[in-house]
């Protein structure tokens, strides 16, 4: 391959998605057919807290009645301050989280500063409406994004709908077969100004249960050691919590449970 | 219509080569030495915004000295094929020396070809796990590469800067000692300070995206 270089009027511009297009490498899903049977992912939320935002996801593929996955990965780094995570098939959603990542880094490097958060939700909002051909034959991919505002010094989310459009919410969003249910448990105990660990609790428990009522949804898995994925975005950036550290918020919301239980 | 002059291509190369160099002469210098902590590449550059040193990918960085617009297109040109290789393969398959080749490919297509050669000195640098792995390429005006070891130097001061380094061991210096090496090396007369400077840095021991530029005061605080 000789050295991309174009004319003043052909100059792609900061974007990859565009480059990616040139090359004729973006890739097309639109005349899949709707009756196939398509890996899904399932529910995933995101929170505000006091230093910032957490992101989380269950770790379940299903391909209609079936799991087809059960340690997907559905939580990402977007670049070093936003991470999103995706709901939906599977294939399409995993290709656009990679698009989406590169498109961020690859405009940093060609423009020498990243974009604002707000300019990567619209970037990530484009993405989705670029999908939406594809959504009509039942490739529906719907993410959710979070970040941490460096110019105003806070958490930020945002949530989509199948068209590309781009809600910021004060508090909390959730995409996902489960969402109804994870939405209802955080909407009843969000705090702004809580703690990272109390809004790790209350992803856990918002997971836990969409799980419990949604069966695409995934809960924790003790037998296998697979827990669902939480990071947090603070001024430090993104940062994936320890697997250990989730399995010991899962056992000991389990354990409440448990003495409700015998109560 | 009037007949073209007929000019022996020696001639012809001979007078393209000298107008490149006359302008990559009259711009500042740049130096890059590998250290036991990476590699620092070093401009002497009084801009904010008109940049010399450049991210290109994971573990590889950009230098160029001449003129800027000519410079920078390369400079996007590189980013945009390593991003195009990263996604087309994977990010274990972005190297530099691909990346060198094809800049050797364009630059000697532009001075052959083109109306006017370019005005440029280009340097691909990439950081490996240990010294040994780590590669420097210069590719000059005419697309000519060398393979650069320890360190290099670009622009028109590069043959004194040459002189100066020639012989050093860097090899186990900390990135301090090697910013300090490259800024005498660099200044003339006058020791430059830092704002009249511009540093990239590699960090070998980083993971992911490796490169990272040094603001003023982290420069001021390494050079004491």
């Amino acid at each position: 391959m000789t050295l991309p270089n174009f004319g003043v009027h052909e100059d792609p511009g900061p974007s990859f998605a565009e480059l990616a297009d040139r090359y004729g490498l973006t890739p097309d899903f639109s005349s899949a057919a709707g009756s196939l049977d398509i890996t899904h992912g399932t529910t995933v939320v995101a929170c505000t807290y006091a230093d910032g935002a957490v992101i989380a996801g269950d770790r379940r593929a299903t391909s209609g009645n079936l799991i087809s996955h059960r340690n997907m990965k559905k939580v990402f780094p977007s670049d070093r301050w936003s991470g999103v995570a995706i709901a939906g098939a599977a294939g399409p959603a995993i290709e656009m989280i990679r698009l989406f990542q590169l498109q961020l880094e690859h405009y940093e490097k060609l423009e020498g500063k990243p974009l604002s958060l707000e300019g990567k939700a619209n970037q990530l909002s484009m993405m989705v409406r670029g999908n939406l051909p594809a959504a009509m034959q039942g490739m529906v991919v719907v993410p959710i994004f979070a970040g941490y505002d460096r110019r105003r010094d806070r958490g930020r989310v945002w949530a989509f709908d199948v068209t590309g459009g781009r809600y910021e919410e004060m508090n909390y969003v959730a995409s996902g077969s489960g969402s109804l249910h994870a939405r209802t448990v955080i909407k009843l105990a969000h705090r702004t100004d809580q703690s990272r660990e109390e809004a790790i609790d209350l992803v856990v428990k918002a997971l836990y249960t969409a799980a419990d009522d949604d069966s695409a949804t995934g809960g924790p898995d003790p037998l296998r050691g697979i827990y669902p994925v939480v990071a947090s975005i603070t001024s430090d950036g993104y940062a994936e919590a320890e697997e250990s550290e989730i399995a010991d918020r899962f056992s000991s919301y389990v354990e409440s449970i448990h003495q409700e239980v015998a109560e | 219509m009037n007949m073209p002059f007929y000019v022996p291509p020696e001639q012809m190369m001979r007078d393209r080569a000298d107008f490149a160099q006359k302008g990559i002469a009259r711009g500042r210098s740049l130096v890059t030495i590998e250290c036991a902590d990476g590699i620092v590449l070093c401009a002497e550059n009084p801009s904010r915004n008109l940049r010399k040193i450049s991210e290109i990918y994971d573990r590889i960085a950009f230098a160029g000295v001449g003129k800027y617009n000519e410079y920078d297109q390369l400079r996007i040109a590189g980013i945009r094929a390593a991003d195009l290789r990263g996604y087309t393969y994977s990010r274990d398959d972005v190297d530099a020396q691909t990346l060198a080749n094809q800049y050797a490919q364009m630059m000697s297509q532009v001075f052959t070809h083109d109306v006017k050669p370019m005005e440029v000195e280009i340097l691909v640098a990439s950081v490996g796990a240990t010294g040994a792995d780590d590669r420097m390429f210069h590719i000059r005006y005419d697309g000519s590469v060398t393979d650069e070891d320890g360190f290099a130097a670009l622009g028109g001061d590069a043959e004194r800067i040459r002189e100066a380094l020639d012989g050093v061991d860097t090899s186990s210096m900390a990135l301090s000692e090697a910013l300090k090496l490259a800024v005498e090396a660099l200044s003339g007369e006058e020791p430059l300070t830092a704002d009249q400077l511009e540093v990239g840095f590699l960090d070998r021991g980083g993971e992911g995206r490796c490169y990272r530029r040094l603001d003023n005061d982290e420069i001021a605080e390494l050079l004491q």
